[in-house]
């Protein structure tokens, strides 16, 4: 019988293959990025500070209880409708917004698509969002009131910029945020626009125990 | 003796078979001794809440950590809020040193874009969170972001 020799496996290439796998994971791997909804909190204010005067209809009350249920503006709620309600509230553009800092007299909005409702917020740099919830409400209910908030903000913004820049606000920050030199400082304008036409006012009150 | 005498034809080739065995070597040896700086967690790994209005946050050396959760060791309770600063379990009175701490390890400049990440349970009660934000602005550390997963959009 003749003896027949197994022919070896050309292992030569093994080598490429694993640098290739090796190289492959280094480039796929991310670190996982922490990621979650910013805030900022209110400097602490002095001893003898007296909180200014804010009329009632510019300030948009959201009640979290134990039982994570929501009461707004002294209805039930659910939390499905609270994004609705809020940009409701923060479209109204009632009456004049606050006087510029150098004193000139606050204008109307003329970028308000709600009601003008003489019960509703003047002004969204006037409206406030006063989102008060008890020691025991969960955490999670916390977070997900103030995303829908903050999603009302977004939809704003976005018809906003939509109409001024015909982008949206998010496409418009993140473009700003690639962006280099002059067209930065061009952007920065836009962003500071939209963001100053909506601002983000949400407040947290003292929760009850 | 012409038994053992072989034609040679030129060089012998280099054996590389063991070649992807160093190669495979080299990279077990990264992938154990590579550790990611995260601090042991004395609670369990809390749930996130998922949100979809998030933002990354940028410059790691800038952020501290604050966690709650529930805690592992079951003398501290059952109850999802216990606070976890560096490693250990806290109080929300050991936050403002856990602050001023940290912002030793940075220069001065950088200290108004330090930023609190409070990585809590979905199961929290937003009294914790309370409690800790207080003790956060007594320290005058306004930048806060509530870790949160990418939710679905809907």
């Amino acid at each position: 019988m003749a003896r027949r020799e197994t022919p070896e496996i050309n292992a030569g290439s093994m080598a490429d293959i694993a640098f290739l796998l090796l190289i492959f994971f280094l480039v796929t791997t991310t670190m996982n990025v922490d990621s979650g909804i910013s805030k900022k909190l209110s400097e602490k204010p002095p001893p003898d500070y007296k909180p200014p005067i804010i009329k009632e209809k510019n300030i948009f009350e959201v009640n979290i209880n134990r039982n994570n249920e929501l009461l707004v503006e002294d209805n039930r709620m659910e939390l499905s409708e609270l994004k609705e309600a809020a940009i409701k509230f923060i479209d109204n553009g009632g009456g004049n917004g606050k006087p510029g800092e150098d004193g000139t007299p606050g204008a109307p909005c003329d970028y308000c698509e709600g009601e003008r409702s003489p019960s509703s917020s003047d002004h969204p740099n006037k409206a406030i969002i006063s989102v008060q919830s008890d020691r025991g409400t969960d955490y999670g209910t916390y977070i997900e009131v103030q995303n829908e908030l903050l999603k009302a903000y977004t939809v704003l913004r976005n018809r906003l910029c939509q109409q001024r820049y015909n982008i949206t606000y998010s496409e418009l920050e993140k473009r700003y945020k690639d962006s280099r030199g002059i067209e930065k400082d061009d952007l920065k304008k836009k962003v500071e626009d939209i963001k100053t036409s909506f601002p983000q006012i949400i407040s947290d009150a003292e929760p009850t125990s | 003796m012409s038994k053992f005498k072989k034609k040679k034809k030129g060089m012998p080739a280099v054996n590389t078979a063991s070649l992807p065995d160093i190669v495979f070597m080299l990279l077990f040896f990264f992938m154990v001794t590579t550790t990611m700086r995260e601090t042991s967690l004395q609670i369990e790994a809390p749930r996130l809440p998922s949100a979809t209005e998030i933002k990354k946050l940028e410059h790691k050396s800038l952020v501290s950590t604050i966690y709650v959760g529930k805690a592992k060791d079951e003398k501290y309770g059952t109850a999802y809020n216990r606070i976890q600063l560096n490693d250990k379990i806290a109080t929300p009175e050991d936050v403002p040193s856990f602050i001023l701490r940290a912002r030793e390890e940075v220069s001065e400049g950088e200290i108004p874009f330090m930023t609190t990440s409070i990585k809590a349970d979905k199961e929290s009660s937003v009294g914790t969170i309370t409690d800790i934000r207080i003790k956060l602005r007594d320290v005058n550390a306004l930048k806060l972001s509530y870790s949160t997963q990418t939710g679905a959009d809907n």
